[in-house]
C-alpha cells in the first residue's frame, strides 16, 4: 500500500502525517492527528457527521482523501471555540435553542451551519431546512436546530451592525 | 386538577451541562478510546438468508500482514455461556433461539458473523475479512411471516421445530361473540406496520481488553445500560461478575438498539479475552442497517363492535409479530404486551386476543422507542375507521369513549390499570389548538376545488416505570466531596436524554445547593450504583425520585453538622444555594464547603453523636406503573398525481407531570415525533422475497431530513405524578402517539374519495395506487 507523506493546516496549525493512498480525511484528522470531534456515521457521504471545512467550503471529510487535503486548510469542531472555551456563535446558539441531544451529528452541523450562513447570512426557515437537509440528526427532529440557526444568524446580523 | 409550581431548579428551561463538550468535538465516544495495543474487528458476514456452511477457508487471510486472528464458531462457541440478556437467561422457560457468538453450521440471515478477524487496523481487518472464503449450501429461507407460517415451510430454527415463537390467547369468549353479533356497527381491518429499525446516528461499538494475569476484564461500550452490560459479559465469558468493568462515555443515540447488549459485542469480548489484548470494533453503517436490531413488523386483525352511538362495546385482536431470526431480547417482541394496552385510554368493556410471534430469515427484532407502539396504531386506526361507518366525526367518537380525567383509577379489560392520566383533556387542547373545526370546513373548501387534506389524531398512554425485574428499581447515591462540591452517581446510561442536566436539577433543588456545583457521574459498573439502564421512558421516575430521597438524606446530615457549628437546632435551619442558615438571621450561617471540611477533617470538635458522613444512596422502586399520555393531531394534503404527502401542522397536547425541564422535554418530543413520521412515510428496511436485503446503505434506507420534518407545536397538560418528585415519565411517547396521527391523516384525505390505506410505509406509490384502485 503506497504511503504518501502530507502537510497542511489543521485549525490554524501546521499539521503533517503520512498516510495510505485510501486513508480518508476523516480518518487522517481522527486516527492521524486525534481530532475525534469529526464523527463518522455513514462512511458514504449521506448524513453529513463528518462535516469540516476545507479552504473555507463544507466537505463531507469521509468521501475526501487525506492526499488530496494537502497544502489545505481545514478547520474541524475544534476549532470553532475560543482558547478558553469560549463557545462560537455557531455553537452559543445550539446550546441555547436545545440543538442536540446526543451530541454525535452535532459537530458535522455546526461545521456546516457556520458554512451556511458566510453563504446566507440571512436566510427564510424554508431556506434553512434546505440548508441543513444535507445532514442527518436523530433526536432533535430538528426543531432545535433549526431555531439554532434562526437564532445564531439574527446574532450575527446584529453583530455586524453593531461593527 | 392541580399544576405544581416550579421550583429554583426542577421546571426550569436551565441549559444543558452537556453541551459545551459535545459542542466543541470533547465528548467522548467509543470510537474516540484508545488503548495501548489495541487491534481492530471486522466481521465476515453471511451474505445468504439461509445455507449451511460446508467449509471455511482462514488461511488468505491471516497469511495477510498485520492479521492477528481469525476466530470461526469452532474457536469461539465452544465454552461461551448464554448470550441472552438477564431476564431471560434467568427464566428457565423462556424459549429462546439457540444464539452462538459465531454462526458455526449454518447461517439463518444474510448478515449473520460468521467470523471475527482481528489486525492492527480497521482498514487491515476488513482487507482480511474479504479473504475469508466462506462455502456455502444455501436452504430456501422465509423472508417474511406469511412465508414463514405456511404449511411446509422451511425452519429458521430447526432444533425449535417450528416458526412460531410463542403462540399466546385468550380462551374463545361466546359472550363477546353475543355482542359482536348483535351490535349495530362492527368493523374489521388488517392492519401493517412494516419493518424498520432504530438507526442511532452513532452505530454500536466496543473496545475490550482483557488482562490474563488478573483475570480482569475492562470494556468500553456504546450502550444504553452498562450494569446489564456487565451482567451479560459475564454469563457468556465466564468470569465472575466482579471482575468485569464496564464503562461508556457518550452514546450517540440508541433508541433501544442498545438497550440489551448485543450479539456483536459480546463475541467481541470472548475474541479479546482469548487473544489476550484489547479489541477494538466499531460498526459501520451498512452493518447497522443489516445485523443490528430491527423493529416493528407488525400484523394484526382488527374488529371492533360499537353501539348505533359510536360507544365501543368489544374489540378482537388477532396480531403477528415478525422476531427475525436472532431476536435481542427474548423473543425479540412484546407480544401480550401489545394486547394488554390495546384499550389504550378508552372504554372497551370486553376484549379477546391472540398474539403470536414469528420466527423468519431475516435481522433480529429488538427495542425500539415504543415497542409496544403497534397497541396505539392499530386502535386509533381502527377508530377512525369505525367513525366513517357509523358517520360519527373522529374527534366526538373518541369524547364518547375516553375515560374521563376523573373516571381514574380505571382498570382495562385486559387487566391493566392507570390512574392520574388526562387524556380527555389533551384531547380537546389539542384539537383547540390545531382549529379542529375550522380545518373540517378548510378541508371542505380544498376538496370543492380538487384538493385532498387529510386530519388525524393519534391518543395514548404509555406505561413508564414499569415494575418489571431490573427495570423497576433505580439507585442514586449523593456525595458532598471535601472541598463541598456535590457528585451524584447514577446507575442511568444517558444518551442524549440530558440526565446529567435533570438529574442536577433534582439534586440541587433538593438538597439546596447551586445547579453549577453538582455534577452527575453514570455509565460507570465500578462507580456507580446499579441500574436498569436508560430507556422506557423510566429515568424521570425511577432515577428522578431516587435522586430526590438520595439527596434530601444528605440534606439531613448537612444540616445535622450544620446545627451542631452554628450551635442551633437542625429544625430551625434553611439550605440553600450551599449555604445553611438560621431560619430569619441568615447572618448565622455556615458554608457547604465549611460543613464539608468539619466532616472531613479530624479535630475539628464535632461531637461523636454528629455523623461524619455527607454521602446517602436513595432508592425507588415502583410497585405499579406511572402513566403518562398525549395526543398528537397532524394535517396533512396529499398530492393527488404524485401521491406525495405534506405534514401541514402538526400539534401535541401531553401530560408528563412535572416537567424536571421543559426544554428537554419539548426536545424528547420534537425528536420522538419526527421518528414517528420518518416511519410511515419513509423509513423502511425491505428484504426480497429470497431473503436479500435491499436497504443497507442511507441512500436507500431514507431518514427523515429538516426539509421533511414539521414545526410542532407543544401544549402542556401539567398535572402531579403519583410520586415525591410528581412526575410521570416521557421519551418515547413522541414516536407512539406520531404514527397512528400521520397515518389516520392521510387515510382521512383519501377517504373524502373513497381511498383507503391501511398499510404502511405509506408511501407515494402506495398513496397513488390507493387512488387509482377506486378510480380517483
Amino acid at each position: 500500500m503506497a504511503e504518501h507523506h502530507i502537510r497542511c493546516t489543521v485549525n490554524g496549525q501546521a499539521r503533517r502525517g503520512i498516510v495510505e493512498s485510501r486513508t480518508t480525511l476523516a480518518d487522517f484528522l481522527r486516527e492521524g492527528l486525534g481530532l475525534t470531534g469529526t464523527h463518522l456515521a455513514c462512511e458514504h457521504g449521506v448524513c453529513g457527521a463528518c462535516t469540516v471545512t476545507v479552504d473555507g467550503r463544507a466537505i463531507r471529510s469521509c468521501l475526501m482523501l487525506a492526499v488530496q487535503a494537502e497544502g489545505a486548510t481545514v478547520t474541524t469542531v475544534e476549532g470553532l471555540a475560543g482558547a478558553d472555551g469560549t463557545l462560537s456563535p455557531v455553537q452559543q446558539a445550539f446550546m441555547d435553542a436545545h440543538g442536540l441531544q446526543c451530541g454525535f451529528c452535532t459537530p458535522g452541523f455546526v461545521m456546516s451551519v457556520t458554512a451556511f450562513l458566510e453563504a446566507n447570512p440571512d436566510p427564510t426557515d424554508a431556506e434553512i431546512r434546505e440548508g441543513i437537509s444535507g445532514n442527518l440528526c436523530r433526536c432533535t427532529g430538528y426543531q432545535g436546530i433549526v431555531e439554532a440557526v434562526r437564532l445564531a444568524a439574527t446574532r450575527r446580523r446584529a453583530a455586524e451592525v453593531g461593527a | 386538577m392541580s399544576a405544581p409550581a416550579a421550583g429554583r431548579y426542577v421546571g426550569q428551561a436551565i441549559q444543558r451541562k452537556e453541551d459545551p463538550r459535545l459542542l466543541t468535538g470533547h465528548g467522548r465516544y467509543v470510537d474516540d478510546i484508545v488503548v495501548p495495543r489495541m487491534l481492530h474487528a471486522a466481521f465476515v458476514r453471511s451474505d445468504l438468508p439461509s445455507a449451511r456452511i460446508t467449509a471455511i477457508d482462514v488461511s488468505a487471510a491471516l497469511g495477510l500482514e498485520g492479521v492477528s486472528a481469525v476466530f470461526t464458531g469452532a474457536d469461539l462457541n465452544p465454552g461461551a455461556g448464554t448470550m441472552q440478556p438477564s431476564m431471560m437467561a434467568e427464566n428457565p422457560a423462556a424459549v429462546v433461539a439457540p444464539l452462538t457468538p459465531l454462526a458455526a453450521d449454518d447461517v439463518r440471515f444474510v448478515g449473520d458473523p460468521v467470523a471475527i478477524v482481528i489486525a492492527e487496523s480497521r482498514a487491515l481487518a476488513e482487507d482480511a475479512a474479504e479473504l475469508v472464503v466462506v462455502d456455502y449450501e444455501p436452504r430456501d429461507a422465509v423472508a417474511s411471516m406469511e412465508a414463514a407460517l405456511a404449511d411446509g415451510a422451511p425452519l429458521v430454527h430447526p432444533e425449535l421445530g417450528g416458526n412460531v415463537a410463542s403462540d399466546l390467547a385468550l380462551p374463545e369468549d361466546p359472550e363477546l361473540e353475543a355482542i359482536f353479533a348483535s351490535a349495530a356497527h362492527v368493523v374489521t381491518e388488517r392492519l401493517v406496520q412494516h419493518r424498520h429499525t432504530p438507526t442511532p446516528m452513532e452505530t454500536r461499538g466496543v473496545v475490550a481488553s482483557f488482562d490474563p494475569v488478573t483475570d480482569q476484564l475492562e470494556v468500553w461500550l456504546s450502550t444504553q445500560g452498562p450494569h446489564e452490560a456487565r451482567r451479560t459479559f459475564a454469563r457468556v465469558s465466564g468470569l465472575p461478575e466482579g471482575h468485569v468493568h464496564v464503562r461508556m462515555g457518550d452514546v450517540g443515540g440508541g433508541f433501544g438498539q442498545k438497550f440489551f447488549t448485543p450479539r456483536e459485542e459480546q463475541t467481541v469480548v470472548l475474541a479479546a479475552k482469548r487473544l489476550g489484548a484489547p479489541v477494538k470494533w466499531i460498526e459501520d453503517r451498512r452493518e447497522n442497517l443489516l445485523a443490528a436490531n430491527h423493529a416493528r413488523s407488525d400484523v394484526a386483525t382488527v374488529s371492533l363492535a360499537l353501539d348505533a352511538d359510536g360507544h365501543v362495546l368489544a374489540a378482537k385482536l388477532d396480531h403477528l409479530e415478525e422476531a427475525g431470526a436472532w431476536p435481542v431480547g427474548g423473543t425479540g417482541g412484546v407480544g401480550p404486551f401489545v394486547a394488554m394496552l390495546f384499550p389504550g385510554p378508552y372504554r372497551i368493556p370486553r376484549i379477546w386476543w391472540r398474539s403470536r410471534v414469528v420466527w423468519t430469515n431475516t435481522a433480529g427484532r429488538g427495542a425500539y422507542r415504543g415497542p409496544w407502539m403497534f397497541e396505539s396504531v392499530a386502535r386509533e386506526q381502527m377508530l377512525d375507521v369505525a367513525a366513517r361507518a357509523t358517520g360519527i366525526d373522529p374527534l366526538e367518537l373518541r369524547r364518547r369513549n375516553v375515560v374521563g380525567d376523573d373516571e381514574q383509577p380505571y382498570t382495562m379489560a385486559t387487566g391493566m390499570t392507570f390512574s392520574a392520566t388526562t387524556s380527555a383533556t389533551t384531547l380537546e387542547h389539542a384539537a383547540r389548538v390545531i382549529g379542529y373545526d375550522d380545518f373540517r370546513a378548510e378541508q371542505a373548501r380544498a376538496r370543492a376545488e380538487g384538493r385532498l387534506l387529510g386530519l388525524g389524531i393519534g391518543l395514548y398512554i404509555e406505561p413508564t416505570s414499569t415494575p418489571a425485574a431490573t427495570l423497576g428499581v433505580e439507585a442514586a447515591t449523593v456525595r458532598v466531596e471535601s472541598g463541598g462540591g456535590v457528585t451524584v452517581f447514577l446507575g442511568t446510561a444517558a444518551h442524549g436524554q440530558s440526565i446529567e442536566t435533570t438529574m442536577a436539577q433534582v439534586v440541587a433543588e433538593h438538597l439546596g445547593v447551586a445547579y453549577e456545583d453538582v455534577r452527575v457521574v453514570q455509565g460507570d459498573t465500578d462507580r456507580t450504583p446499579f441500574g436498569g439502564g436508560t430507556g422506557g421512558s423510566r429515568t424521570a421516575v425511577i432515577a428522578g425520585n431516587a435522586s430526590r430521597e438520595a439527596a434530601l438524606k444528605v440534606r439531613e446530615m448537612v444540616v445535622g453538622v450544620a446545627a451542631h457549628l452554628l450551635e442551633a437546632a437542625p429544625e430551625d435551619l434553611e439550605v440553600h444555594d450551599g449555604v445553611v442558615s438560621v431560619r430569619g438571621t441568615p447572618v448565622r450561617n455556615v458554608s457547604l464547603a465549611a460543613v464539608a471540611a468539619a466532616v472531613h477533617n479530624a479535630g475539628t470538635g464535632l461531637p461523636p453523636d454528629v455523623p461524619r458522613l455527607l454521602e446517602a444512596t436513595g432508592r425507588y422502586q415502583t410497585s405499579s406503573p406511572t402513566w403518562s399520555n398525549a395526543c398528537h393531531i397532524c394535517t396533512v394534503e396529499v398530492d393527488r398525481i404524485t401521491g406525495q404527502v405534506e405534514i401541514l401542522r402538526y400539534v401535541v397536547s401531553e401530560d408528563c407531570g412535572r416537567m424536571l425541564n421543559p426544554m428537554v422535554v419539548e426536545g424528547q418530543v420534537h425528536g420522538g415525533v419526527v421518528q414517528g413520521i420518518g416511519g410511515v412515510l419513509y423509513e423502511h428496511f425491505v428484504y426480497d422475497e429470497a431473503g436479500n436485503p435491499l436497504t443497507t446503505t442511507f441512500l436507500d434506507y431514507l431518514l427523515p431530513t429538516a426539509a421533511e420534518s414539521p414545526r410542532i407545536e407543544i401544549d402542556h397538560v401539567v398535572t402531579d405524578g403519583p410520586n415525591p418528585e410528581g412526575v410521570k415519565g416521557m421519551g418515547e411517547g413522541g414516536a407512539i402517539g406520531s404514527v397512528p396521527a400521520v397515518v389516520n391523516a392521510v387515510a382521512d384525505a383519501l377517504a373524502q374519495v373513497g381511498a383507503t390505506v391501511t398499510e404502511q410505509p405509506i408511501t407515494p406509490v402506495r398513496v397513488v395506487e390507493a387512488l387509482e384502485a377506486v378510480g380517483a
